[in-house]
């Protein structure tokens, strides 16, 4: 039986999702609509755009208005929809490839513009739905389809991409913290600007199949234990950093909105005329 | 009724206004970049909403969106930028998203020759997104018909729900001439057709019968749906089941093409008697035109074929002409690319000859004069 935030939330006629046993990418879908739920949004006021690959798909489960663009142009399709009707509340769910590679300059720009959009980053560090090619942020060394000798190329850090273009809210979470990825998206949501929250999640199925990181529960383990609550992470010695990441709130400021500063542009016109 | 001294792209502003036009999201290219700039001065002061967005992709993509929210949205390019919105055409094409597409055309592949005049996009604004699709393609010749044929774009985006192209060229968009402009005009607007069923029973790509196109809600009206660019059936939702895919892009192509006599326009000019007749649009129509005049002076029994609405094309029109013409010049800004659709029609009774140039000249009233002379006796 469904559960109720399920029944609530979700299109169960479309279920299953077509995500691979040990996928990550449920968790995530979950930790949206939760936060959604606990801010107690109205279904018919949620916009959910998505671009392609594996993480896009969630939107088509979900039950408010839902998008499923183009590979890339989430963000410009949604960016489309939150100045026409800023009422809504856009929420973009998107992947490391789709956001970082092909979608990576309207990720620049809806940071520098702070459009109230919230982006969802489900970070697997690869492209699951080719099949487990390598993506802006595999690790360096790491393996995939496209990289047989190990990736050569050095990593995006989309928190940091994001936060140093303009964005008024930025966090990481992991899968296996899932319910402060939970508090996090809300955070996020509140936030009247850009917001991003990546969300490290697994690919057992390529990523860690083609990298040797054993199986699901695996791939859990290690984002449960190599990650640092961004409270903590200031205090910790260089030397215990290694091989660490951060995850919390890692940015937060206060610009103006872009959708408000338009409709101030209208005022202003009006009054003239 | 204001007279006014308007230029060819800003008469295609006007003419969206008039349409209602309250959305418009592009990038800057020349030479169609007055549209941008007047659209951003004008939207906001009637509580509209322009912006520029990143890249030419972007700029589409945001136009889709704008209008996905209920808006009636618009984009404008030209060349490199054309080639760069193609992929979200398709989108459009599928997701039967309305929007109005400029493409002020330029000279050559590339960035060309900046920015001489040319027509050499036709062909692309029939087959430029990839899969088989149909399309609505509207190319104007004069700065009041570029007015006129704006609201049309809009209008036929709206009945079909579809992306619907505006082809100007160089040399209209840029060419100043003076039009009257009524506002008290009894213009027909059309506008998408919404659903007035409960929320809970709208299917959002499901066609009512008697209509042609499924009823669009905006998003935010309360009508929760799903749109996809992936095949889907009339819920919204992707399938993979070959009879509903196929079901689909039949539907997206007939909407189009079951409705040539309410879509397609064309201009026959003295045509009547005529023995030979030129084919020719957009600016090149204009030479084609003076042409024609001119050879009648002379004794010369022609006339001219100007296609409006060129995609899709006015196929038995052509076919007639085929039948009814000695010979059939096609003369355009290019190396010969609406040839080969009248060729394809008309050729099966007729001789037809083609005429172009792709050095970013313009075709003059002489050359054609010229041509025709050549090769015939008054």
């Amino acid at each position: 039986m469904p559960s109720e935030l399920v029944n609530k939330y979700y299109r169960t006629e479309n279920l299953p999702h077509i995500w691979c046993p040990g996928c990550g990418n449920g968790i995530v879908t979950r930790a949206i609509v939760k936060a959604i739920d606990s801010l107690g949004l109205d279904k018919n006021n949620v916009c959910i755009v998505s671009g392609i690959g594996c993480s896009s798909r969630a939107p088509g489960y979900l039950d408010f208005n839902t998008l499923h663009t183009t590979h890339g142009r989430a963000l410009a399709f949604a960016t489309g929809i939150k100045l026409a009707n800023p009422g809504l509340e856009v929420i973009v769910v998107t992947g490391d490839g789709d956001s970082s590679a092909i979608g990576g300059n309207h990720l620049i720009h809806a940071s520098r513009r702070n459009i109230d959009i919230t982006t969802i980053v489900f970070n697997n560090n690869t492209y699951g739905m080719t099949g487990g090619q390598y993506s802006p942020t595999t690790p360096t060394g790491d393996k995939g389809t496209t990289a047989p000798y190990g990736n050569v190329d050095p990593s995006f850090d989309l928190c940091e991409l994001s936060s140093a273009a303009g964005a008024t809210y930025v966090a990481r979470g992991t899968i296996f913290a899932a319910n402060m990825l939970e508090k996090n998206i809300v955070e996020a949501i509140e936030n009247k600007g850009f917001s991003l929250v990546e969300a490290f999640t697994t690919c057992p199925t390529y990523f860690g199949r083609k990298n040797k990181k054993g199986s699901a529960v695996d791939m859990v383990t290690y984002l449960k234990e190599n990650a640092v609550n961004a409270l903590a992470w200031d205090k910790l010695p260089d030397e215990k950093k290694e091989g660490k990441f951060i995850i919390g709130k890692l940015h937060q400021k206060t610009r103006p909105e872009y959708t408000k500063a338009y409709d101030d542009l209208i005022k202003s016109l009006a009054k003239e005329g | 009724m204001a007279v006014k001294l308007m230029q060819g792209n800003e008469a295609c502003v006007a003419g969206a206004l008039r349409a209602g036009m309250t959305f418009y999201a592009g990038y800057p290219i020349t030479p169609s970049t007055e549209i941008a700039e007047l659209s951003a001065e004008e939207l906001p002061k009637i509580g509209g909403k322009f912006i520029q967005m990143e890249d030419e992709i972007a700029g589409i993509a945001a136009a889709l969106g704008g209008s996905l929210a209920g808006k009636k949205s618009m984009t404008a390019t030209s060349g490199p930028g054309f080639s760069l919105k193609q992929e979200n055409i398709g989108y459009g094409i599928i997701t039967e998203t309305p929007c109005v597409i400029v493409n002020v055309q330029r000279s050559g592949p590339s960035t060309g020759l900046p920015t001489s005049p040319a027509q050499g996009d036709i062909m692309q604004a029939r087959w430029g997104t990839h899969g088989d699709h149909s399309i609505i393609a509207l190319y104007p010749s004069s700065v009041k018909e570029i007015y006129d044929i704006t609201i049309r774009a809009f209008n036929l985006a709206e009945k079909y729900r579809t992306p619907v192209i505006l082809l100007l060229d160089e040399i209209i968009g840029h060419m100043r001439e003076k039009i009257e402009i009524n506002e008290d005009d009894d213009i027909e607007i059309i506008d998408r057709k919404k659903p007035t069923c409960k929320p809970e029973d709208y299917k959002a790509f499901k066609v009512n019968k008697g209509d042609i196109v499924p009823e669009m809600a905006a998003f935010g009206s309360g009508y929760r749906f799903h749109v996809t660019g992936l095949a889907h059936d009339e819920t919204g939702f992707p399938t993979g089941n070959e009879i509903k895919a196929e079901q689909l892009f039949t539907r997206l192509i007939d909407k189009i093409e079951d409705n040539v006599d309410d879509i397609v326009t064309y201009e026959e000019y003295k045509l009547d008697d005529a023995e030979i007749a030129i084919v020719s649009f957009g600016s090149i129509a204009r030479s084609a035109r003076a042409a024609v005049d001119s050879l009648r002076e002379m004794g010369y029994k022609i006339g001219l074929f100007r296609p409006i609405t060129i995609w899709p094309s006015p196929e038995a029109k052509l076919l007639e002409l085929g039948k009814k013409m000695n010979k059939i010049y096609v003369v355009e800004l290019n190396a010969g690319q609406y040839f080969l659709e009248v060729d394809r029609l008309s050729g099966k009774n007729t001789t037809v000859e083609k005429y172009g140039k792709i050095n970013g000249e313009i075709i003059t009233p002489e050359e054609i004069i010229n041509l025709i002379k050549e090769e015939n006796h008054a």
